[in-house]
């Protein structure tokens, strides 16, 4: 019956969303903040399924007898037109377009697809945004101070660098190569979805690293130059950093900023 | 791809009737998909192994589950109108005139907190509950546009410009009114497709519901997947270079960033910030960007079609969008 099958996609995305929340998988794709409306999302898919699967289960089970009492296999009839029909004049062997939600959980399931990296990154120009209010908060404490890439990239961009100047500053993101053999730490910044990502690069002088690849993630320690850089996809300025040491860091776990 | 094709010559070999026991063959057919999946999990891991493929799919599943837990909560709402309001209610809270009843409707749409995914079931509930159309269609495009979650995070972007939200704001709701009056002038109802259920009338209150919900979340979840992956495609087939062509061109740059809206598909509570980077472009056609968005995309395309059908949407999206962006235009001239 139609309506089991529509059951029994429901429990799978409603599984699939659980699985996503619980391990963490969920902030490759989305901001942090989802994570409570995954669990909520999820408790109601299951719910749904674990009703529908209940009353078929009942329903199978009386009517054996069913058939020999009118009243009972009537409303038994009543209730299965809801599974057949489902409100839009499909009839049978026209596609159910409810196949379809299959396909993300299978992606979700079987690939699990990483988080957006150099690729988009290299498609998109900075997004370092319109200016937040002139004046920054000074820098926290700390020597050298830890900064989100957008944090460095707005006070080297708007405030010309003032509350950064005399410090050094820690910084992590994955590379990408730009023109000249420069290469940009960037990270990406999502504010709902993957589908918004938006990169923030800042440019690498100073000692870098030799023997880079795209993607690789990095942690470097630097101070601020004036030097800066136009994004060839939509001429913002990209700061840099001059780098005194750096590491190589394993993919943290949340890779977006927000 | 070969996910999509499994999973679509399962519903294809699914759907014939089976002479003996109807309907056992798809769920025997759902295990068998999720068995080959299993089986093919390395090869499907290592054909999607290039950086482009891998984008696409991240950003097709980002979009799925970020609208998911809006297209629950709407399917809730829709089904606790089918379920539980009684019909007679809607005609009396708005006005009996249809033309009064549009903007009514518009406005109405503020009290809705969520994205633009979540307002297409409500709005197909609330015609099956005999809300005009035109009413029921202003509220659909209004709600996303005007909600106050989606007023506040346009606010955050665009620090010291309090004029966008405002701007914003009445933008959407002149379109959407605007959209609901042309719908009572030129739109005639063969084009909609308003699906009656007059099955649930004879079930108990709480198996109406839950009958209800589960038809509306995968149906409206199987559109969502059609408007996921069209948009990830774009996403990633679009190379974004070509924008910064046009941002010097005040009127090529409004409908350039309007169909840029339409491709990103991108949820309505972050659009702005997107919109904010977008810098080399003129405030105005930032302005169509966010009206756009919330109306017409690719994503919402494809939920519109399922739910009111594809002569509707194939009418009502382009007429939107050229709706949408006038106001943007006449808007942002005047605010911005």
């Amino acid at each position: 019956v139609r309506r089991e099958l529509h059951a029994l996609i429901l429990a799978l995305l409603g599984a699939t969303l659980f699985k996503l929340a619980w391990t963490g998988q969920y902030t490759r794709y989305v901001k942090p903040g989802v994570r409570g409306y995954l669990y909520a999302a999820s408790v109601v898919a299951l719910a749904v399924a674990a009703v529908t699967l209940w009353q078929s289960l009942a329903r199978r089970r009386v009517a054996v007898p069913a058939h020999t009492d009118q009243g009972h296999s009537d409303s038994h009839h009543h209730s299965d037109d809801i599974g057949l029909d489902d409100g839009h004049g499909h009839q049978h062997g026209r596609f159910d377009v409810a196949w379809l939600l299959v396909v993300p959980m299978l992606v979700l399931l079987a690939i699990a697809p990483p988080a957006l990296g150099s690729f988009s990154a290299a498609r998109s120009g900075t997004a370092l945004g319109a200016a937040p209010a002139s004046n920054l908060p000074p820098l926290p404490d700390g020597d050298p101070v830890s900064l989100s890439v957008l944090d460095y990239a707005s006070r080297a961009v708007f405030d010309h660098g003032r509350s950064l100047t005399g410090r050094h500053v820690t910084l992590s993101g994955f590379v990408l190569p730009g023109d000249a053999g420069t290469w940009y730490l960037t990270r990406m910044v999502i504010t709902c979805c993957a589908a918004d990502a938006q990169p923030i690069k800042v440019g690498l002088a100073g000692t870098v690293p030799d023997g880079l690849k795209p993607n690789d993630w990095l942690q470097v320690t630097g101070s601020y130059t004036t030097q800066q850089d136009r994004d060839p996809v939509n001429q913002a300025a990209i700061p840099f950093i001059t780098v005194t040491s750096s590491t190589p860091i394993p993919t943290p776990a949340r890779q977006y900023e927000s | 791809v070969t996910v999509t094709r499994a999973a679509s010559r399962g519903g294809g070999t699914a759907a014939p009737p089976r002479p003996r026991r109807p309907g056992i063959g798809a769920v025997e057919l759902f295990i068998l998909v999720l068995l080959v999946t299993v089986v093919l999990r390395g090869w499907l891991v290592g054909a999607t192994s290039s950086a482009r493929a891998q984008t696409w799919l991240t950003i097709f599943v980002s979009i799925v589950i970020q609208a998911t837990p809006f297209v629950v909560l709407g399917t809730v709402v829709s089904a606790a109108i089918a379920a539980l309001v009684p019909p007679a209610f809607f005609a009396r809270v708005l006005p009996r005139r249809p033309v009064l009843a549009v903007p009514v409707a518009g406005v109405a749409g503020a009290v809705l907190p969520g994205c633009e995914c979540g307002s297409v079931p409500i709005a197909g509930a609330l015609v099956r509950r005999g809300v005009t159309p035109a009413a029921a269609l202003a509220f659909l495009l209004s709600a996303p546009a005007i909600n106050p979650v989606v007023l506040v995070s346009t606010y955050v972007a665009f620090p010291g410009r309090p004029a966008m939200v405002a701007a914003r704001l009445v933008a959407s709701l002149v379109a959407s009114v605007a959209m609901g009056w042309l719908w009572l002038r030129l739109g005639r109802s063969e084009w909609l497709r308003s699906p009656q259920r007059p099955e649930l009338a004879g079930l108990t209150r709480g198996t109406a519901f839950v009958a209800a919900c589960r038809t509306d979340l995968v149906q409206a979840g199987g559109y969502l997947v059609i408007g996921g992956l069209t948009a990830a495609t774009l996403n990633v087939a679009v190379p974004p270079r070509w924008l910064h062509t046009v941002a010097g061109h005040p009127l090529l740059s409004v409908v350039a960033l309007g169909l840029l809206a339409v491709v990103l598909s991108i949820c309505s509570e972050a659009d702005a910030f997107v919109a904010a980077s977008l810098t080399q472009f003129s405030l105005t056609a930032r302005l169509a960007f966010l009206v756009v968005g919330p109306m017409v995309d690719a994503k919402l395309f494809a939920m519109q079609a399922g739910t009111f059908g594809r002569r509707f949407a194939v009418r009502f999206a382009p007429a939107t969008f050229v709706v949408a962006v006038a106001a943007a235009v006449v808007v942002g001239t005047v605010l911005l």
